[in-house]
């Protein structure tokens, strides 16, 4: 095979190297799933079918999906973040609690303090991970166990106490146009992280990250940026999605963050991104975002006891990833 | 004798920590170093040991394991339901329960060596079933133990604390296989590099299925335990173990990507947590600080074992992907 | 006449659709030292790992004492005596010497080791020359030799029937390459069957009593030890003659040109002990020496690999210090290092080959924004006509693409940023013989545009042919510069076992 052309353009199109919507297997094989979900759903309760039930978990799912983009992007790194639910409490804290401050233009500022809490948890998970060369499994765990010591001796072992901005309020519960706001919320950043991924050096660099970090390091990139930049994102999307929580919830409780470690790395996983890093596409974990909160409200409709649902759950997840095994085999 | 002391050098340093840490907490104790402060300070620090021990296996052959503590639910559970009656069938219980655990970790392993899923991700799913199928065993916690097993087992013999007998037992039992036979010696080898001992002939398939499942006798151990400790069968006291599991191996000087540590190390780190915990209580901090003392130090305690990558020549030392 | 120990009827084996082995005939017999011979790519070490068990045959029998055998796993093939050691050594390096040694032959009674199992490992290591190995070293504290050594021990302990050595000396001093010769000549005599693969010549003529041919994944030929010369044997391996394969030397720079890269006293712990270097540009000069002593080091401590490095480092006589690779490829600098494995440490194998290219010079991309850097992609585009870079379709990973590929696209990657000096660390190893003639061809030209460039090399041909000084590597430090005439294989070998001038006239 040679070049029949004399000069070789190189379009700009191919900067991802791979068209960034065509649809992986994987991302498919998922999207199936929630389509089966949701028709299995339906035999029983046909009210499944309807535009306020399918609404509503569009809803529920872009708080799930907002954070789970974060862990997406920790997992392509090649880590994994355990410190998501204290960063959803500590940050929802952080949040409720200026704005009840007296000052109206320290209030003012709640959301933005809030997101910075969580890009600064982010940084101080990178700085471990990237400098120090702790595993991040384990320094992220050690991170989870300082903030949950931090906000049981901030709220004094209370209910805290705070204020819930109205924007996070709108943004959780309200709707525009018959569209939940949530949702659309989740569609910004959707977007912002498809093009993140596909369109920029940073983008490239992480899924370089995830598989060979020596391979990017000898190419003279710097290593332990894209890290630091990873986490604190992660801590970002991540106080992003809780922020949206207390809104839902109209209150920042302790323990709002517990429920959603295992469905952010299921979510993430059966969408087709490798635990191992390096490959995966946003869309499958968008997907895998809606199939997982379609799972949860399907088994909790069901009335399944919570334990049968744990067990479920886990079986489901198994048998997703026994799937993409065989077919990337077979 | 200097090579020796440089491999065993995170293990020794672990130990010294132990042993400073045990000092202080005794001196602070105002009961002191009496041994009813030993055994209840033993009993704690075994529970976490034996959920350790259960993570080394994992961790030693590149794994992880986040089901540890769903298995110690679920091996309580069964406890509760099991000890009761004649000694004969308390002690078929105890057998039935340590083959549940066996039988846990060996649905990890084949999930992850047959089914060539990664660990995190199939410990992470099968611990939501071990932790369900407990629920759904005992709703709330409940159930009976044989009361007189349990205290022959909790407290202590001629001023040594039982449970610290057990561990030790344990260990023992392990070390020798561990390290002198070709089972032993070939998880080292595939936790170090995997393809080298493929290469070399090793059984790579039924020697990490024979850890993951050794992994599930030691948390059936830990849950055993629990149940001797608490008298009853509670599906909630998983997650705890999970992570402090890990926390331990690493704190013992097992390192995360395999091939390196021992159980006994595993088993320090189990205690130093314990201790660090219980200096807490006692050291006059406010009791509302002092989970996040505990988390600070163990995160210093990470740090500081980490300290060795300022002292690496070769940057690419640092990547190890 | 005794029959063959293994044998491969009509053996061929396929990657996917790319032919690593065709049609093969071949036999080895025991009491006999076999040598196989080939370029890259000529299928050597897919035989060796066929006969070790690592892959099966798409098509074909093998044989081993006539019988056919169907090998699944190198335990199947250890159970038969077949023992292989690799290129890659096999050992844990987290585990000590004697562990290792003592798992490729475990005796156990009762499930425990006896110690006549480790008694048997410090006996196997003393019959090597590793007397001074103990056998509680851990494998990652060894040198290369050294981890040599413990894996040729752990292949005796198994007591193999066909013994393969696949590179197996490439690090060894020539004392301890001549106990290894005296162990193989041991096994010969006891009719152990053993088949070796290397690319020294001198090797092949100290040890083997016949030769087998290998080129593009065919048997040539096999013939009895002495009946063909160097230059035909050379001829049947790469199909031209050998002077082909090199383009002619370009004029020597004019005297007094000042250096683009100076190197001096260059240390670094206990590696490096005083090195000295130049490249003026317009040069090519090789770093060689036996592996380990000290030359790939060398050029990490240049491009900023290593940390704590004492020494200076020059270029266009301005200092480079604190360099990282991040500023040693600023335009500021303008260095560029080639590693070398090109598959862990040159590539992200799994990213698209387009991505790969722009690597390197991404750090440069305004807005951090990809894909807008047209001056690249012209030059880009201009590298893969130049060295004929063969692809299917710039989207697919790089892993796809042949080896020779591969270190094309390593090559243009570094070439975008138009380098003012580069580094190469041995980049025709595992490359077939028609890339490797593009990518001297493609040297020459650069030199001859101005670029300065470091080759770092194993292969001796390399050296002699291609650059216009040979700096001779041993112990951390440069033991001999060779140039013009005193530039020959011969020297060359003799320099890296850092013989002095009177033992070599005396050998």
């Amino acid at each position: 095979m040679t070049n029949p052309m004399p000069q070789i353009e190189l379009p700009e199109r191919l900067a991802r190297g791979r068209p960034p919507l065509r649809l992986d297997p994987s991302v498919l094989m998922v999207l199936v799933g929630c389509v089966v979900l949701v028709a299995g759903g339906a035999v029983i309760y046909p009210a499944f079918l309807g535009p306020a039930y399918l609404l509503q978990q569009l809803q529920i799912a872009a708080f799930l999906g907002i954070i789970a983009t974060g862990a997406m992007l920790v997992i392509l790194l090649g880590e994994i973040d355990l410190s998501i639910p204290l960063t959803i409490t500590g940050t929802a804290i952080v949040t409720t609690q200026f704005a009840g401050a007296s000052h109206a233009a320290v209030a003012a500022l709640a959301i933005p303090i809030g997101l910075a809490a969580g890009a600064l948890i982010g940084f101080v998970n990178g700085i471990g991970v990237a400098v120090f060369r702790i595993p991040g499994m384990v320094w992220t765990l050690a991170t989870n166990a300082m903030l949950l010591g931090a906000t049981v001796f901030y709220t004094g072992g209370f209910k805290p106490q705070g204020v819930v901005p109205v924007l996070a309020s709108q943004a959780a519960l309200g709707r525009t146009f018959g569209v939940p706001n949530a949702f659309l919320v989740w569609l910004a950043v959707a977007a912002a992280t498809i093009w993140a991924l596909n369109r920029t050096v940073y983008g490239v660099y992480l899924y370089a990250m995830g598989n060979s970090q020596r391979a990017l390091f000898l190419s003279g990139a710097r290593v332990r940026r894209v890290t630091v930049a990873t986490f604190m994102l992660a801590g970002l999307l991540s106080s992003l999605g809780s922020l949206l929580l207390t809104g839902y919830a109209n209150q920042a409780y302790q323990g709002m963050g517990d429920g959603y470690l295992l469905p952010v790395i299921a979510a993430v996983v059966i969408g087709g991104t490798s635990i191992l890093g390096g490959s995966g596409s946003y869309l499958g974990t968008f997907a895998g975002a809606i199939f997982i909160t379609l799972l949860s409200s399907i088994l909790s409709v069901l009335q399944m006891p919570a334990a049968a649902r744990q067990i479920v759950f886990g079986g489901i997840i198994l048998s997703m990833l026994l799937a993409h095994r065989f077919r990337t085999r077979g | 004798m200097k090579a020796w002391l440089r491999l065993r050098l995170r293990l020794l340093a672990a130990i010294a920590a132990l042993v400073v840490l045990f000092v202080a907490y005794v001196s602070i104790h105002p009961r002191g170093a009496s041994t009813y402060v030993l055994t209840i300070w033993a009993n704690q620090g075994t529970l976490l040991g034996f959920a350790a021990i259960a993570q080394f296996f994992a961790v030693l052959v590149r794994g992880v394991d986040l089901s540890v503590g769903s298995m110690i639910a679920l091996t309580n559970v069964a406890a509760s339901f099991l000890l009761v009656g004649a000694p004969v069938a308390i002690a078929a219980g105890v057998v039935a329960v340590l083959l549940l655990g066996l039988c846990c970790g060996l649905i990890n392993g084949l999930f992850i060596v047959y089914g060539r899923i990664q660990p995190i991700i199939v410990t992470l799913a099968t611990g939501s079933v071990y932790a369900g199928l407990a629920l759904l065993l005992r709703p709330t916690p409940g159930g009976a133990i044989n009361e007189s097993l349990s205290d022959a087992l909790t407290y202590d013999i001629s001023g040594t604390p039982t449970s610290i007998l057990l561990l030790a037992g344990a260990l023992l039992l392990v070390a020798i296989p561990l390290r002198r036979t070709p089972l032993g010696l070939g998880m080292y080898a595939i936790g170090s590099a995997e393809a080298s001992a493929y290469m070399t002939g090793v059984r790579v398939n039924a020697i990490k299925l024979t850890a993951y499942a050794t992994g599930g006798v030691f948390a059936a151990l830990a849950g055993l335990y629990v149940s001797m400790v608490t008298l009853t069968g509670d599906a909630g006291v998983g997650p705890a173990y999970t992570l402090n599991s890990i926390a331990a191996v690493v704190l013992g000087g097992v390192s995360l990507n395999g091939g390196v540590g021992s159980p006994l190390g595993a088993a320090v780190g189990a205690l130093i947590l314990k201790t660090i915990s219980s200096l807490m209580f006692f050291s006059g901090a406010p009791p509302l600080a002092q989970p996040f003392f505990e988390g600070l130090i163990l995160a210093i305690a990470i740090g500081l074992g980490s300290l060795g990558v300022f002292r690496v020549r070769n940057k690419l030392d640092l990547f190890n992907r | 006449m005794s029959g063959s120990l293994v044998e491969l009827s009509a053996v061929s084996k396929n990657y996917g659709g790319v032919p690593a082995l065709t049609d093969v005939d071949f036999r080895c017999e025991a009491g006999m030292v076999h040598a196989v011979l080939g370029e890259n790519g000529a299928g050597k070490s897919t035989l060796m790992k066929l006969l070790a068990g690592v892959i099966q045959p798409s098509r074909g029998a093998l044989k081993v004492d006539g019988r056919i055998v169907s090998f699944a796993s190198p335990r199947d093939a250890i159970r038969e005596g077949i023992v292989c050691i690799f290129q890659e050594l096999s050992l844990a390096p987290h585990l000590s010497a004697g562990d290792n040694i003592v798992l490729a032959a475990p005796r156990a009674r009762f499930g425990l080791l006896t110690l006549d199992a480790y008694a048997k490992a410090r006996a196997a290591l003393d019959s090597v020359g590793a007397r001074n190995i103990a056998l509680g070293a851990r494998i990652g504290d060894l040198s290369l030799a050294e981890r040599q050594l413990v894996e040729i021990a752990k292949a005796l302990v198994r007591k193999p029937r066909l013994l393969i050595l696949d590179e197996a000396t490439s690090a060894l001093s020539k004392q301890l390459v001549e106990v290894v010769f005296g162990v193989v000549r041991e096994l010969r005599r006891q009719g152990v069957a053993i088949l070796f693969i290397s690319h020294r010549m001198h090797e092949v003529d100290a040890l083997a009593d016949r030769i087998s041919v290998f080129r593009n994944g065919r048997h040539v030929d096999t013939f009895t030890a002495g009946e063909r010369n160097h230059n035909d044997i050379v001829t049947m391996m790469i199909g031209q003659s050998l002077k082909e394969l090199f383009p002619p030397r370009g004029p020597a720079a004019p005297r007094g040109t000042p250096p683009r890269l100076a190197v001096n006293g260059l240390r670094w712990n206990g590696q490096l002990n005083g090195v000295d270097f130049e490249v003026g540009p317009g040069e090519i000069i090789g770093l060689g020496g036996l592996d380990g002593q000290g030359q790939q080091q060398a050029m990490h401590a240049v491009f900023g690999v290593l940390n704590g490095v004492s020494g200076s480092i020059t270029m266009d006589d301005r200092p480079i210090e604190g360099v990282t690779p991040s500023r040693a490829k600023a335009s500021s600098v303008g260095l560029a290092l080639t590693p070398e494995d090109r598959k862990t440490e040159g590539l992200v194998l799994e990213m698209s080959i387009l991505d790969n290219l722009r690597l390197a010079a991404l750090g440069r991309a305004p807005f951090g924004i990809a894909g807008r850097q047209p001056e690249i992609d012209r030059r880009l585009g201009a590298l893969i006509q130049r060295m004929a870079l063969t692809y299917a379709d710039l989207s697919d990973p790089v892993g796809s693409l042949s080896g020779g590929n591969q270190q094309k696209v390593v090559l243009a990657k570094w070439l975008a940023l138009s380098p003012r000096c580069l580094l190469l660390m041995d980049p025709t190893r595992g490359i077939d013989v028609k890339t490797k003639a593009q990518i001297y061809r493609l040297l020459r030209d650069l030199a001859a545009e101005g670029l300065a460039i470091v080759l770092q090399s194993t292969d001796y041909e390399e050296l002699v042919h291609l650059c216009d000084r040979v700096y001779v590597f041993y112990a951390g430090r440069v033991s001999r510069v060779l140039s013009g005439d005193d530039l020959s294989p011969g020297t060359l070998l003799a320099a890296s076992m850092n013989m002095s001038q009177a033992a070599q006239a005396a050998s």
